[in-house]
């Protein structure tokens, strides 16, 4: 009993260390968790989150029934879909060259360098894709497009570009950042593994098939779960920001955040957008605890829990 | 053998050479037209080798328009700040989390880890942030919601305690006499400096290149941080622009910086990230290695 109370003593400072955090939390995450019954009353905003009356699952009905949350729902996944395969190819194929150079300097830059892009924010990223793209003054239509004498392309309204400018920002922006993990993962890799493929007399090919790849397999197999496990969420500012609001692009622009937030903001449609956010947050964590059991699976190391 | 390894290394460098090309000419194209005189701008347009230099929109920005100096404050003050407090919030929760003879630890681990797998969503905390807190219009919107404490940082933070940092530290600290706080800020926290300088980083990009706050809850041009004030900028641009496709409203641009200031404003606000990060660049790969493979 004695020994008990003491421990006690003992250990009351640390749960007053976590309090900040936990108040946080709780204000930050938690309130607003039990804030998304809004999705199922019919909102008003002088009654407030609870006080406006339900209207059980009227609000979700657009899901199933228009197209917009058909559009939304097919960019969100398929814009993903293609992020990750491509992101991961072109990131373990920069990953191998890289780990190829000889000079260390020269390595070094390349990585400093092709990581820039990911320290900076999506507004400062839309300015630089509206230097190229802009209608009356842009890089592309100034300059390409006259050297090929054709008439110049109204971006911002030409739906037809955006899946490929969307793909083409986010690789820019990201490649250095997938790079990285994935170089570190093949600096971690057992150099008398190389060493023994030398003595055999693999080439350098063959080094990369045999050794390379086989050592970052479960480094890619656990970033490409981890990212099937984010396959709802899409970057605000990427499909915001970057095609700036433009009407005419909606069709190939929308995702569920973007949806969201118009929602919210725009439309004033709160009940439709807590409904859609709150889809989108469901299957995002089934989604994660899926992948997540997965990774464990593979490495139990490297799983979120 | 020697004569393949050069072609290699050639068509390697090359490769990694043009990737730093595409990186870097956005960047090249943005200074070389902040640095274009606005007559050759309107005329030729984007340039990465303009017919005629001004310095004229820094001058604009930096003698006659207040905006970005106020800017500036705003910015490095939520930076400053928000990085201080969530460095010490993340330090407070990630130490207790780290001790493995704590009673009930297991549940602050998933009080904190829950909030990574599950979340409200966007609608709820804004309605709570501005109905409930009133933080519409506050420098509490750019320093709280979302960015005062990360979970992923604060497993980092445990994880680097639990593997880094001897029980017998801690246990002869404790013989000595030492309290908790103490322990934590004296013997810990000098310990965990090479993580906290990651986090810390980390954190500080986050808060400098935070502008979707300023969208949700800032309209006050008092407020505007650097970002916000860019994205201000572009979205009344975007308006204009639709209502003359509409033929509603009057347009009228010359209320608006011109391009070359635009692009200088630009230039100021990824300056201070491109003058800190060639010191710090090993800070960044570290967190970004560590962060992700490591959670």
């Amino acid at each position: 009993m004695k020994k008990k109370r003491k421990s006690l003593k003992h250990f009351w400072p640390m749960y007053v260390m976590f309090l900040p955090g936990v108040i946080y939390l709780f204000i930050n995450s938690y309130i607003p968790m039990f804030g998304i019954q809004i999705a199922f009353r019919q909102y008003n905003a002088a009654k407030g989150v609870y006080g406006s009356p339900w209207c059980g699952m009227k609000n979700f009905e657009f899901l199933t029934k228009t197209k917009d949350a058909w559009i939304m729902i097919r960019n969100t996944v398929l814009y993903n879909i293609t992020f990750i395969i491509l992101g991961t190819i072109l990131a373990v194929a920069t990953a191998i060259i890289l780990n190829e150079i000889r000079s260390k300097k020269a390595k070094q830059a390349y990585q400093t360098i092709i990581l820039i892009p990911f320290l900076i924010s999506m507004v400062i990223v839309s300015y630089l894709a509206f230097a190229f793209l802009s209608t009356s003054d842009g890089f592309i239509n100034n300059t390409i497009v006259r050297w090929f004498g054709i008439s110049a392309i109204d971006w911002y309204n030409s739906p037809k570009y955006w899946p490929f400018i969307i793909v083409i920002v986010n690789i820019w922006k990201g490649l250095g950042y997938n790079m990285i993990l994935y170089y570190a993962t093949i600096c971690g890799i057992d150099s008398t593994l190389y060493e023994a493929a030398v003595v055999d007399g693999a080439t350098r090919w063959q080094k990369v098939v045999h050794v390379t790849l086989p050592g970052l397999k479960s480094t890619i197999i656990i970033l490409t779960l981890m990212a099937l496990g984010g396959i709802f969420r899409s970057d605000f500012g990427l499909f915001y920001q970057v095609p700036l609001n433009s009407g005419p692009l909606i069709n190939v622009t929308q995702t569920i955040d973007t949806y969201v937030y118009r929602g919210l903001i725009q439309n004033n449609n709160v009940g439709m957008s807590a409904a859609a956010g709150l889809y989108q947050s469901v299957v995002g964590f089934v989604l994660v605890v899926i992948a997540n059991s997965i990774v464990r699976k593979i490495d139990s190391d490297s799983s979120l829990f | 053998m020697v004569q393949k390894d050069k072609g290699f290394q050639f068509f390697a460098n090359a490769l990694m050479i043009f990737l730093v090309i595409c990186v870097l000419a956005p960047f090249f194209l943005m200074l070389m037209s902040s640095l274009t005189d606005e007559q050759t701008l309107i005329a030729n347009g984007y340039s990465f080798f303009p017919e005629k230099f001004s310095l004229y929109a820094y001058k604009y920005l930096l003698v006659q328009s207040g905006s970005v100096g106020r800017g500036y404050i705003i910015s490095i003050t939520i930076t400053a700040i928000g990085t201080t407090c969530n460095l010490l919030v993340t330090l407070l929760y990630a130490y207790p989390l780290s001790r493995k003879e704590l009673p009930g630890r297991y549940i602050f681990a998933f009080y904190l880890f829950f909030t990574m797998l599950f979340s409200g969503g966007l609608v709820p905390a804004y309605l709570m942030w501005t109905q409930t807190f009133h933080i519409r219009n506050t420098i509490f919107a750019l320093l709280v919601p979302g960015l005062l404490m990360s979970p992923f940082n604060v497993i980092m933070m445990r994880t680097y305690f639990t593997t880094n940092i001897p029980d017998e530290i801690i246990d002869a600290a404790r013989v000595d006499g030492a309290t908790e706080f103490g322990i934590l800020f004296k013997v810990v926290f000098p310990m965990a400096k090479p993580i906290a300088a990651t986090i810390g980083l980390l954190v500080g990009l986050a808060y400098w290149n935070d502008w979707m706050n300023g969208l949700y809850y800032i309209n006050d041009d008092k407020l505007y941080s650097i970002q916000v004030l860019l994205m201000k900028i572009q979205r009344n641009l975007d308006q204009l622009r639709q209502q003359a496709q509409n033929g509603s409203g009057n347009v009228n641009l010359a209320e608006l910086p011109s391009t070359s200031v635009r692009m200088a404003l630009t230039v100021m606000g990824i300056l201070p990230v491109m003058i800190i990060y060639p010191f710090l660049q090993r800070y960044f790969v570290k967190g970004i290695t560590i962060g992700a493979v490591k959670g």
